[in-house]
């Protein structure tokens, strides 16, 4: 009896030692697979959840860039194609990178329209006639308060509204690649742009 | 003695530091200091969207900045404090509130405590059961009927 407890004893005690291991082991496994992800750009600490996913955007109006056209909420509440809407300034760094990806997908013919986000119309053109120019419309909001309406919090932000209106991707931060492979470009084709 | 002086100096050093709010421009503040209190407890309650680790009062960032305005006009404009944090959980989602709300994401978070708590009960539970089993088992094995006659007898010599 008391040899058969002590065997017991022993074994309680080995999973004592082993199991702080095992979940050492564990976290360490999950650390290093999150900074894969990092690493990849598939996954950012930081990055938030758009509240605008499965809704239109808000109601605004916005003055176009030098007397160009502006933007309204309407248009985008019922676009009529699958189109991007990109945040951008010319003070931003990451959008540098940014723009070679969105020259890029404007050649696709996927429309593109920019909304400028408290930047001076003299900076934006100065950036677009430097980095390119993919935006078939350009909106200023210069005092940036659309911008909180629609839920942004760093530029650049990069929206895809279908034909309908309806939000169905937002990323933040300079499109890479990577996330137009394996994010954008299967999302485009199941809308069927 | 001098110790306990000591605490007691750090504690009223301490309780006089006043919560670093980040408003640098007088300007922002508005004049009536009561409608003031109130926005800057919402905008403390609020996280800043930049900084994640910030209150939007506390953070230096070009959002805040705009996000505390935006306050202070609609605490001017009459709305109230749940129609304000309601405002900005629309635009940024439960992530903007530094005190989490209980709904499913945050099942595990709230709790965390009663889990820990019934963890400790069930470990407490199984030592001491076992505690008493093993006693029971080392206790003496009681006498024979042979031995307690002899016990018995020698007792009586």
């Amino acid at each position: 009896m008391s040899a058969q407890m002590s065997q017991k004893s022993m074994l309680g005690r080995r999973v004592m030692l082993g199991a702080p291991l095992v979940v050492l082991a564990a976290a360490g496994g999950g650390w290093a697979l999150m900074l894969r992800r990092m690493a990849g750009g598939n996954f950012d600490p930081h990055s938030l959840p758009s509240q605008l996913i499965g809704k239109k955007v808000p109601d605004f109006d916005l003055p176009g860039l030098n007397g160009g056209a502006g933007i309204t909420g309407a248009e985008l509440q019922k676009p009529g194609r699958t189109m991007l809407v990109n945040f951008f300034a010319s003070w931003c760094i990451p959008c540098l990178e940014d723009a070679p990806m969105l020259n890029q997908l404007a050649k696709t013919g996927l429309p593109i329209w920019g909304i400028t986000y408290k930047d001076k119309p003299a900076d934006t053109e100065q950036f677009l006639s430097q980095h390119g120019n993919p935006f078939g419309r350009i909106a200023v909001d210069l005092p940036g308060r659309v911008a909180i309406n629609w839920g942004l919090y760093g530029v650049p932000e990069t929206y895809l509204i279908d034909a309908s209106g309806i939000v169905h991707w937002r990323y933040a931060g300079a499109l890479t690649q990577r996330v137009i492979d394996e994010d954008l470009t299967p999302l485009l084709h199941r809308l069927g742009a | 003695m001098r110790r306990l002086c000591f605490a007691a100096g750090l504690a009223i050093l301490l309780l006089q530091v006043a919560p670093a709010f980040a408003v640098s421009d007088p300007s922002e503040l508005l004049a009536n200091p009561a409608l003031e209190a109130r926005a800057e407890a919402i905008g403390s309650h609020l996280r800043c969207l930049v900084c994640q680790n910030e209150s939007i009062e506390a953070s230096d960032a070009g959002l805040a900045k705009d996000i505390r305005a935006i306050i202070r006009q609609q605490v001017v404009a009459g709305r109230s404090d749940k129609q304000i944090t309601a405002y900005m959980v629309q635009r940024y989602g439960t992530f903007i509130l530094l005190r989490p709300p209980f709904e499913p994401l945050t099942v595990l978070l709230w709790g965390s405590p009663v889990i820990a708590l019934l963890l400790g009960a069930a470990i407490a539970f199984f030592a001491f059961r076992r505690q008493r089993r093993e006693a029971a088992a080392s206790a003496p094995i009681p006498l024979s009927p042979d031995e307690q006659a002899k016990l018995e007898a020698l007792l009586r010599s």
